[in-house]
């Protein structure tokens, strides 16, 4: 075998972090060097996971970089590996942390214990798109929550308290159940393997198989988070610290997204045709719903935040439409809205830490002082309502393709959700950035500094690359899925045989 | 060793030199008089190294696993639990050094009678035979009466003392009377005697109530819902270092043997007795959960979460199969680890030369002793049973075993106390890094740095040493079955 890369690239940042807590001294010196080699760290990550992407051989179906060591004999295994579907969640994740770290540059609270936080926070969340095992995904996947419990709760705003108990509640009465879940499939199969677990299709009875999927569907629901179980999310973003929780805000929603696809649908592939009435629903109201409630917002994250959970409707409706084009777009939409959101959330942060406040109506004709500014959040604001040649386009545009295969009426409801999101996200920047700059607080507002722009260049570049040229990522996505479709053809196939025979 | 060997004491011979060296300190402190205390509490930790040894070593042929007829075993089992047990003891000494000079409590009978409680304790661990069982229980609990109460000066330690004292009586009794009516209904004492009459003629209506009575006194002795009243009281008012060693050794060794009665002489009988045990489970996680939500003292806290993990331990027993004592074990070993650190941690609370215990006391540690703050939160999120930390892998073995048994209920409802109970553990965290700081507290006492820091990495790096210990877990689940 050569290099274990997944394993290198999950627990790179603890090298991170062993430099940080090594640094003696509280002083300036001290911050700015837990800041650099924070920074550093998170590079490295980067351009290590580059190989993971270049050497990633698209159109193969199974896992590959696969690595498997003894863990506890005779129980679990530590395993990891990615295919088509996980491998984008590893780089986007990557990718964003070194943006994250430089959008909080100007952290000046505690910023050893921050820096280390975030570290941490990349190693559970690349470790939980590389794990092939249900049980190392879970510790990964759960043990998430302990950075950003303190993340949220040390530097958020006035109300972080409420928020990060809420996020953590919620989150660990999610999973609990999914062990729940992990625990009766070892029983049943043996192992925790998720390779040995895919092959066994169909590897449980169909009654089993409804019961595992609805424990992962809790915890998965609550992660993305799915209406109506997604009440934590606007309270943890709008008081999660500005600039910073923004980026790592996306990927463990991702977590969530991640795992239908990874893990619940094809270890329970009988479930989802009996389901998918249900998950059609929620999607549904999660779209028309939160874009609703995003309309009346008056805080410029919380809209942000609304705005994300109809984006996931997107997402799980395209998951479970069952199509190809279905699943490629909701993979794409993650990644898209990752890039998106983050974005998002920078720019919120960018007149925050000018103005200290959130309110909508504390802002208006900001395009007089920051045309940059302006600009930039323009393109963000489109590739949020899904305008063609931006990424979101193509993710939206996918997944109601896909669903429209199998439901009319659902694509029809979800298109409307296009349309209001237009609505919500127009008229947000219409508030923010024309009209008459007539606020005195603003007539000396500066424009978009070089470290902002550097974050948020990037980001923009992306979002247009991928709104024009998807198939990068498409390609790569592409037989991960195929393969995932053939074997949920082939559980359903089996269990309608089942039925035919019990029938006679 | 022949005069042992002749004597049928072969398997006891570290309890036999653990008694010989209680007395001889005893003697000791009797005759040096002044200034006993500090060369006594040193070599009753010599002591205790040495029982541990000797448990190590003793009794690796199968000849040597049993004395006195049979009465008393010394089987993997026993052997895991006493190591524990003996550890246990040895750090509740260590970490009650300072705190005894500083709160003019030391003496020589302290760390006497915490090695007579550990001499109860490992006879509890290898009990075959009701009366060794109840001669182990009433060794222990007798020490620990007087161990309770040793802040005489102080009416909250002499109120924990005598109600402990009133309350652990009448469970004695119980257990003494289910006793009694085991062997009225079956003929002998003798647990593989007891499983061969119920193997061959049932279970009489006589002997579940017996059994009934033994589970309420064992129910005592681990503290589990509905016999938990005493364990708040007792938490509060006895000295901080005592309730380290309170919470730590004594209720493994009970848990050691409830799982050894109910696996042993009844495993035909195993669907009676599961009830009960999911019963006193389900209670225990739930009071657990929500009855230390509103506690203000530390130490009143860590007695309710000590209800709920037995409730925890006691999923695992349910199960009633390997695979369940196999998660007992385990269980029992993490939190002994991390209790013991929780309660170093709790020692360090001392402000101007004095130990505070109210939760708000702890505001803004992590700004001012950034090591204790992390290793606190971290036994914490252990405790709550969050994944890579050491609480998520006890809780995930006995939940393995409650699945394949198939008490789902049980598991579910386990699960949800969990999330319940992780509140007010999130709580302390918030206290500690989200709240404003006060004073520093004053530096730590090394020998309670040096246990907390340990156990705070054990918490922390468990999972990469999970495979050893779960193989020793499941060997001494294995001697229970074979």
């Amino acid at each position: 075998m050569s290099w274990p890369i997944l394993s290198l690239i999950t627990f790179l940042p603890l090298v991170g972090v062993a430099a940080i807590l090594l640094a003696r001294g509280d002083d300036a010196a001290a911050d700015n060097y837990a800041r650099w080699t924070a920074l550093w760290t998170t590079l490295a990550t980067f351009l290590l996971s580059l190989v993971v992407l270049f050497g990633f051989k698209s159109g193969v179906a199974g896992f590959q970089f696969t690595e498997t060591h003894d863990w506890i004999p005779g129980l679990f295994g530590y395993r990891m590996g990615v295919d088509g579907i996980s491998m984008p969640f590893v780089i986007l994740t990557t990718f964003l942390m070194p943006i994250c770290i430089l959008a909080s540059w100007y952290v000046t609270r505690r910023v050893k214990e921050y820096m280390i936080a975030f570290l941490v926070l990349e190693m559970l969340m690349v470790g939980v798109f590389c794990a092939l095992d249900l049980v190392l995904f879970y510790l990964f996947f759960e043990a998430g929550l302990i950075p950003m419990f303190l993340i949220i709760g040390i530097w958020g705003g006035p109300r972080r308290v409420y928020a990060s108990f809420k996020f953590f509640l919620y989150t660990l009465l999610g999973s609990v159940l999914m062990l729940l879940a992990v625990i009766a499939m070892y029983w049943h199969s043996g192992t925790t393997d998720i390779e040995k677990l895919l092959a066994l299709n169909p590897g449980f009875p169909v009654g089993m198989q409804i019961w595992l999927w609805l424990a992962f569907f809790a915890s998965f629901a609550v992660k993305m988070p799915m209406w109506p179980v997604h009440t934590w999310l606007p309270d943890a973003h709008v008081e999660a610290p500005t600039a910073g929780s923004a980026p790592p805000g996306g990927p463990p929603l991702k977590m969530g997204g991640h795992g239908c696809p990874r893990s619940s649908v094809p270890i329970s592939p009988g479930a989802p045709p009996s389901l998918q009435p249900l998950v059609y629903t929620l999607s549904v109201v999660a779209i028309v719903y939160t874009s609703l409630v995003a309309l009346m917002q008056e805080d410029m994250k919380k809209l942000i935040a609304y705005s994300s959970v109809a984006h996931m409707g997107f997402v799980t409706m395209g998951i479970f439409s069952m199509t190809r084009q279905g699943v490629d777009g909701a993979v794409f939409q993650m990644v898209s809205h990752g890039l998106v959101s983050g974005a998002l959330f920078l720019c919120v942060g960018v007149i925050y830490d000018r103005m200290h406040t959130r309110e909508i109506a504390a802002y208006g004709g900001l395009v007089n002082r920051m045309p940059l500014y302006a600009a930039v959040f323009m393109l963000f604001t489109m590739a949020n309502v899904g305008l063609p040649a931006t990424s979101g386009f193509v993710g939206e545009f996918l997944t109601i393709v896909g669903t429209f295969q199998v439901n009319t009426w659902v694509a029809f409801f979800a298109a409307t959700g296009v349309i209001l999101s237009a609505g919500y996200a127009l008229w947000l920047y219409w508030r923010v950035v024309y009209g008459p700059l007539d606020k005195p607080a603003l007539a000396h507002i500066p424009d978009m500094t070089p470290r902002e722009l550097m974050t948020l260049a990037p980001l923009a570049l992306l979002t247009l690359y991928y709104g024009i040229h998807p198939t990068p990522i498409l390609d790569v996505v592409g037989a991960s899925v195929e393969n995932l479709l053939q074997s949920i053809q082939t559980a359903v196939a089996g269990t309608e045989q089942a039925a035919a025979i019990l029938i006679k | 060793m022949s005069f042992l060997q002749s004597a049928d004491a072969a398997a006891a011979l570290p309890e036999i030199v653990l008694a010989v060296f209680a007395m001889v300190l005893l003697m000791l402190g009797v005759f040096r008089k002044h200034g006993a205390a500090d060369t006594v509490t040193s070599l009753s930790v010599l002591a205790l190294l040495v029982a541990g040894v000797l448990v190590m070593t003793v009794g690796d042929r199968a000849t040597l696993e049993a004395a006195f007829s049979g009465a008393f075993l010394m089987d993997s089992f026993a052997r895991v639990m006493k190591m524990l047990a003996i550890f246990s003891s040895a750090v509740a000494i260590v970490l009650s050094w300072q705190y005894m000079r500083r709160e003019r409590l030391a003496s020589f009978e302290y760390p006497v009678l915490i090695l007579l409680a550990t001499l109860g304790m490992m006879m509890m661990i290898s009990a075959n035979d009701l009366i060794s069982l109840y001669m182990g229980v009433e060794l222990q609990s007798l020490a620990l009466y007087v161990v309770a109460a040793l802040n005489r000066d102080s009416a909250r330690s002499s109120e924990a003392g005598l109600k402990y004292f009133v309350l652990g009586s009448l469970s004695s009794g119980m257990l003494l009377y289910g006793a009694s009516l085991i062997y009225g209904f079956t003929g002998t004492t003798a647990f593989p005697l007891i499983k061969n009459v119920i193997m061959s003629s049932g279970a009489s209506l006589g002997l579940i109530f017996g059994l009934v009575f033994v589970a309420a006194g064992l129910a005592f002795k681990v503290s589990a819902v509905p016999f938990h009243m005493w364990t708040p009281d007792v938490y509060e008012g006895a000295p901080t270092p005592v309730t380290a060693f309170f919470a730590a050794g004594p209720k493994l060794a009970a848990m050691a043997l409830f799982t050894r009665v109910m696996i042993t002489p009844f495993a035909a009988i195993t669907p009676q007795w599961q009830q009960i045990i999911v019963f006193v489970a389900i209670a225990s996680m739930v009071l657990g959960a929500f009855a230390a939500i509103g506690q203000t003292n530390i130490k009143r806290l860590l007695a309710y979460s000590s209800i709920g993990h037995m409730g925890y331990a006691l999923v695992g027993l349910a199960a009633g199969s390997e695979e369940g004592v196999r998660g007992v074990v385990i269980y029992m070993l993490i939190y002994l680890m991390t209790t013991l650190g929780v309660f170093a941690c709790v020692l360090a609370m001392r402000r101007d030369g004095k130990y505070v215990e109210n939760i708000a006391d702890l505001a803004g540690l992590g700004r001012t002793n950034k090591g204790l703050a992390f290793v606190f939160a971290m036994l914490m999120f252990s405790l709550a049973g969050i994944p890579v930390l050491a609480g998520f892998f006890g809780k995930l073995f006995v939940f393995l075993a409650a699945i394949k048994a198939g008490l789902i209920t049980l598991a579910v409802i386990g699960v949800i106390a969990s999330v319940v109970s992780a509140f007010y553990y999130l709580r302390i965290v918030k206290i500690i890094y989200f709240d404003e700081p006060q004073a520093a507290f004053d530096t730590m006492d090394a020998e309670v740095k040096l246990v907390a820091y340990a156990s705070g990495a054990f918490a922390l790096l468990f999972a990469l040493f999970a495979s050893p210990l779960t193989q020793l877990s499941s060997v001494a689940a294995q001697s229970l079955f074979h």
